[in-house]
């Protein structure tokens, strides 16, 4: 009986094997190859304007990258954009939740017209946004405040950064909208009438009882909304291209540059190496709370 | 003392019935004015499809005589449908080959897991986690020097490893929801591996491996990374092409938004079908 169970147990250890075997070594090989020929130029002299000069630079690019302004500029720049996109989707999206949740006539519809920003694709609605609604001339919103008698403003001379965060916190609101909404579905209602009956107004439900149901799948929202924020790029690209000067350039727009405006292979590595680092300084945090989720 | 309770109960419940009315109106009324907020720019930029250039431009009116000239000027000028069907190469080529790697790849973990099967999930999962930009420069030196670049092999592949992650792990969670008796019954009548997953759980599993299908078409649909830096006139999809309206000289918002509006459209709807099975593919399980 042992013996068959363990000889069984073999048998189904190999067919699992080579069952996951293609999936699992071409994502090995995607996964190796690039990161290990990142880590090796950015040691490395490699300019494609430059081809005489190759060989072991040691930790220059770094030094190079790290003693450049405009590296903390970029950072500066991403750690803004991550950091208002994420309070704005993040307390927009509960607040939406909660709206979304009470029942009120062609609630339906009302909800998927606020989830539709989130399959827009990202240059749809960053030139969308940056011609028809932030022009400074013939813009919506150029037009709605004239005819309450402000002046209009130039969204991305004067704002550059803030137009950013507008457009991208748009299509993230509904990422965050769409997760909360699912998780409130599991909120016991029986609870929440509990609450109410023992005379506990909206306000009390909504911090005692409501955002406690709510932590984890806000935590979730968080961690991948930052995984994704970190390396904004096409938004960008097609709408101030970095500019004007370093107001709208992060790290993922910085490495672009480097690599294929300047063709300075090494130091675009090095920015990669550490675009790598942050991002995985985040996703150790979701895989934990992924594993855990998996026990369950 | 009845009457008098009486008297008082019955204005309180017309009252209560009143508040409870008009809270439902104010919910209506809150509801419908945000959800048209934040749709406004989608529904504005299918307005403007339909408008000349010039009354493009013009003051914002819902009041003007619908052309379908954008439209026109849009295949004519520019050959709209090349992107599209770069696209569609594109996000339904990845598509098939992800789930053509990631079915027995979940079949596995999910029927006939072992130790590592978890932590081969949760290794997959980091992948996934790994920033586009940090491996751009190997990227393209690989594409530039296999002939990759501006190719839809190029981005098929990359799309294809891009969603691998996710399927498998969507995959995964739909198969382990299936029933075990069903497969065992099934190998009880003598079926092999192969006629259990091709007559009973392929079947069984098709609207989990549908949706999951479907995410994985919309995440290659939008993505723009990839597109705008590996490919440049043959094999752009209509991420790129849109982007190639960001030029400054001069305006060209209704054609522009005729383009966005043929390039979103499919998308959108998808998405409006799917939003709840996508919940399971976004946070990898983490939110039911």
């Amino acid at each position: 009986m042992n013996k068959t169970r363990a000889s069984g147990r073999t048998v189904g250890g190999l067919r699992t094997l080579s069952l996951q075997a293609p999936a699992v070594t071409l994502l090995l090989l995607w996964m190796i190859v690039p990161l290990g020929m990142t880590l090796w130029f950015s040691f490395q002299y490699y300019n494609l304007l430059m081809p005489g000069m190759t060989g072991f630079a040691g930790l220059e690019n770094y030094e190079y990258l790290l003693t450049d302004p405009a590296l903390w500029a970029a950072m500066g720049n991403t750690l803004l954009l991550v950091g208002w996109v994420l309070a704005i989707t993040v307390v927009g999206g509960t607040l939406l939740a909660v709206l979304f949740q009470q029942e009120f006539a062609g609630r339906g519809i009302a909800r998927v017209l606020a989830i539709s920003p989130f399959f827009v694709m990202p240059t749809v609605s960053a030139l969308v946004w940056k011609n028809m609604m932030m022009h400074p001339s013939n813009g919506v919103l150029a037009w709605l405040s004239e005819s309450i008698g402000l002046p209009a403003v130039d969204w991305f001379s004067s704002l550059p950064l803030t137009s950013i965060v507008i457009i991208v916190a748009w299509q993230w609101l509904p990422f965050a909208l769409l997760i909360l909404l699912t998780a409130m579905q599991s909120l016991d209602e029986d609870q929440v009438e509990a609450a109410r009956m023992d005379g506990a107004g909206p306000v009390a439900i909504f911090f005692f009882i409501t955002l406690p149901h709510l932590k984890r799948a806000i935590s979730v929202v968080i961690m991948i909304e930052m995984i994704f924020l970190l390396t904004i790029f096409a938004e960008i690209f097609v709408t101030t291209s970095g500019g004007p000067g370093l107001a709208t350039t992060n790290l993922a727009y910085l490495i672009y540059i480097r690599a294929l405006l300047d063709f300075d292979v090494g130091t675009a590595s090095a920015g990669g190496v550490i675009a790598i680092i942050l991002a995985n300084i985040v996703a150790i945090f979701l895989v934990r709370m992924v594993a855990k989720n998996l026990e369950d | 003392m009845t009457t008098l309770s009486s008297k008082t109960a019955a204005p309180r419940s017309v009252s209560g019935w009143r508040s409870a009315q008009s809270k439902r109106i104010l919910l209506t009324l809150l509801g419908w004015t945000v959800a048209l907020v934040i749709f406004f720019p989608i529904f504005w930029m299918i307005l403007t499809g339909f408008k000349t250039e010039s009354a493009a431009i013009a003051d914002p009116t819902l009041i003007f005589s619908p052309t379908l000239e954008s439209y026109q000027a849009v295949q004519e000028r520019s050959g709209y449908a090349r992107f599209a069907l770069n696209s569609v190469a594109v996000a339904f080529g990845s598509t098939f080959l992800a789930l053509l790697l990631a079915i027995p790849a979940a079949y596995a973990m999910a029927f006939l897991p072992t130790k590592r099967t978890k932590g081969t999930l949760l290794w997959m999962l980091s992948t996934k986690m790994l920033p586009s930009v940090g491996v751009l420069v190997p990227i393209y030196l690989i594409f530039r020097d296999t002939g990759l670049l501006d190719t839809r092999t190029g981005l098929i592949i990359i799309y294809t490893l891009m969603n691998l992650p996710i399927v498998v792990w969507m995959l995964y969670t739909f198969f382990k929801d299936m029933p075990k008796d069903i497969l065992e019954a099934g190998r009880m009548d003598g079926a092999s591996t192969l006629q259990e997953v091709f007559f009973l759980l392929l079947p069984l599993t098709l609207p989990g491996i549908a949706s999951t299908g479907l995410l994985s078409v919309i995440l290659s649909w939008n993505e723009a990374f990839w597109s705008l830096n590996l490919t440049t006139s043959n094999a752009a999809p209509l991420t790129a092409y849109i982007a190639s309206f960001s030029s400054p000289e001069g305006l060209f918002w209704a054609k522009l938004s005729a383009a966005s509006t043929m390039a979103i459209a499919p998308i959108l709807i998808l998405g409006w079908m799917t939003q709840k099975q996508m919940v399971r593919g976004l946070t990898f399980g983490a939110v039911k």
